[in-house]
């Protein structure tokens, strides 16, 4: 019998992601760009996805987009949030997991599962920037350190630069503050990412935290923030490679089940 | 002779009326000579109406100025007359108001007194205060002190009742209208009938389906709030209650579509993105069943003391154990799927809370909710993604319970 391929496209505010399965469980290609919504960056990763696997658009049985710019990408089939796809997503990378943290560009959610690894509940940020990706942007400019080496800059770290503003804005005028008087730069990453840690934290412990935990979103590649984290809520955090990728293979899951019921005629 | 036969008259019409005549009557007044107030909605209206005393309200008129788009116009205007953008936005609109005296969105006469009642936000007494120093006028203050008991208990019945014997004292010196114990037991048995008729009407959503959209609620309070003690408000409730039943009865309703979910939406509307707000949940097939306004509005009392009861038994005004059984009452009345809640930045006093209720609602129903930022009158608070985010995870886990039963 052939394989049926689904694909799952996470249009997120800072990345696209994209994710093609076989038969709802086997990932076959996937792809980041660091061009999110309002740009060709979606376009982009599903032309190389299906490049990878010497396919055509009419090969996919289903699509379903998610993330921040999911209502734009006309190819779908259908939309769903990125709450349930990083529920499902984080659940396929993880398997039983009860609370997701996923902290994405412009927003931070914290997801509870039940037994079978359905979406019960969310928390998501208001609507302030402070523990989000777009915070660890700012500051990543005005300590003209990349991103990619936060993690790293936080585990060398001697101490920890308090930074007591959650506004990006006024720690942005903290941090330079910080700088000026001669603040190791690895003490203020590691101040930074306590900052974000209290606010989501914060979040986390509204809803409730359950064992086990696992992050997604693209912030999950820093482990500075995911060690602050565990500091803060005192629970181990499960990452993976693939992290980052969980809301697309949830879109790609979801729409593997959306193929089913349609075959049904449901 | 036309053989066109006259179409039915439809309680939205004469609601729509009932607040047009509102606003006219005021203005009539205003040109006749006579004194007019501005009003805080929760204000005891039996004492003006008793004394055939013109007011309007600030609080619909900035509600209806948001909705139409000057919002953001009228805030602008207050913060660059010095005030905050933190404060109330209803507050902002008022106070650019009483500054610029026009709204294309809608008009009402300046005030030549204000009457505060702070049983619903207790910032108000500062914006009104406000109002009362820059235009030179007196203000009527009646105080309803946060009740953290659950019912409020004789001697802040007395309390109350002393400041409306003042109240009516200082409005008689103002306008030169008479105080008449006879209309006011007329005044409140109408009050009673249309408080009555409300809460039976907006009582009608816990039939599945609904035989109204609940964002219909949002747009029929402005009676609720302007009217209750007139005997048209009271009648065209009536009205209304007879076109719902007619709705149960014919399997009808004035949610165009299949209601497949039904919930309770928290908090103040969000008045310049209503259509948005409303749309979204819509097009999902969700109806709000259950809102904190129906309560808000429909008092109910036998006597005097029990008025002074209701008045300190308004939503901002009652112990957070009563906030928290209220709205648990209306999810289990009326069947909730879910729950939307409205973090209205402009209004402290009712958001403040909302974390905690939030996580009461959770747990005591098993219902999954979802928070949203907005406005009831700035629209610069309020993103449509975040929003549509929401709303959809909301939907997606009722999805599933659903599907789970």
């Amino acid at each position: 019998m052939d394989k049926v391929y689904t694909l799952g496209i996470d249009i997120g505010s800072t990345s696209s992601k994209c994710a093609i399965i076989s038969d709802g469980v086997n990932i076959e290609s996937t792809h980041i760009i660091y061009k999110g919504a309002g740009t060709d960056g979606m376009d982009i990763v599903v032309k190389e996805a299906l490049e990878d696997l010497n396919m055509e658009p009419s090969d996919i049985k289903a699509i379903i987009s998610t993330g921040y710019g999911r209502k734009s990408f006309e190819a779908a089939d259908k939309t769903m949030s990125e709450l349930s796809c990083h529920a499902k997503g984080a659940s396929f990378i993880f398997g039983p997991i009860k609370t997701i943290i996923d902290i994405g560009g412009q927003d931070a959610k914290v997801i509870r599962l039940d037994d079978n690894g359905q979406m019960q509940n969310f928390v998501m940020n208001d609507k302030c920037a402070a523990g989000t990706g777009r915070f660890l942007e700012v500051m990543s400019n005005v300590l003209h350190v990349s991103l990619d080496d936060f993690g790293k800059y936080d585990e060398e770290a001697e101490d920890k630069a308090p930074i007591s503003s959650t506004c990006a804005v006024f720690a942005e005028s903290e941090v330079i503050s910080q700088l000026a008087r001669g603040q190791d730069v690895r003490s203020i990453i590691k101040g930074i990412h306590q900052s974000v840690a209290t606010r989501v934290a914060g979040q986390a412990k509204r809803i409730g935290v359950t064992p086990k935990v696992a992050m997604t979103g693209g912030v999950s590649r820093n482990m500075g923030i995911v060690r602050a984290l565990e500091r803060e809520l005192d629970v181990d955090i499960a990452v993976s490679d693939n992290s980052q990728l969980a809301g697309a293979f949830g879109a790609a899951i979801f729409a593997y089940e959306y193929y089913l019921k349609s075959m049904k005629g449901d | 002779m036309s053989n066109v036969e006259a179409k039915p008259v439809r309680a939205k019409d004469l609601l729509g009326a009932i607040v047009a005549n509102h606003y006219q009557s005021a203005w009539d007044a205003k040109n006749a000579g006579e004194k007019v107030g501005w009003c805080a909605s929760n204000f005891p209206q039996e004492i003006f109406e008793t004394m055939d005393i013109k007011v309007v309200y600030p609080e619909n008129q900035a509600a209806a100025i948001a909705a139409k788009g000057g919002g953001e116009r009228m805030c602008n205007t207050a913060e660059n007359n010095g005030y905050s953008n933190d404060i109330c936005a209803y507050a902002r609109i008022s106070l650019a108001y009483m500054d610029v005296k026009d709204a294309p969105e809608l008009n009402m006469p300046q005030p030549d007194f204000v009457l505060c009642c702070n049983n619903i936000c207790n910032c108000m007494i500062k914006w009104y205060e406000n109002i009362a120093k820059e235009l030179d006028i007196p203000m009527i203050l009646i105080d309803v002190p946060y009740n953290n008991d659950y019912e409020a208990e004789e001697d802040r019945i007395a309390y109350l009742k002393g400041q409306f014997d003042y109240a009516i004292k200082q409005l008689e010196e103002i306008t030169g209208k008479k105080w008449d114990e006879k209309r006011f037991e007329e005044v409140m048995e109408i009050s009673q009938r249309t408080g009555r008729a409300w809460l039976e009407a907006t009582g009608m959503s816990k039939y599945e389906p609904s035989p109204f959209n609940g964002f219909d609620v949002f747009n029929h309070m402005a009676v609720a709030v302007c009217a209750r003690g007139k005997k048209e408000s009271a009648e065209a409730f009536e009205l209304l209650i007879e076109e719902f039943k007619q709705n149960i009865a014919e399997g009808k309703s004035t949610f165009r579509g299949e209601e497949k979910f039904r919930i309770l939406f928290e908090g103040i509307a969000c008045w310049p993105h209503l259509r948005h707000t409303f749309t979204e949940l819509k097009e999902a097939g969700v109806n709000v069943v259950g809102t904190v306004y129906a309560d808000a509005f429909g008092y109910i009392y036998g006597n005097t003391n029990e008025l002074m009861q209701a008045y300190c038994s308004t939503p901002n005004a009652i112990s957070f154990e009563r906030a928290v059984d209220m709205r648990l009452k209306a999810i289990r009345e009326t069947n909730c799927d879910g729950a939307l809640i409205h973090i209205n930045r402009s209004c402290k006093q009712w958001s403040g809370i909302m974390y905690e209720m939030e996580r009461e609602i959770r747990e005591k129903t098993g219902i999954p909710t979802a928070i949203f930022d907005g406005d009831q009158a700035d629209p610069r608070n309020f993103s449509e993604a975040q929003y549509d985010t929401r709303v959809q995870g909301l939907v997606e886990v009722m999805t599933a319970n659903k599907e789970a039963k």
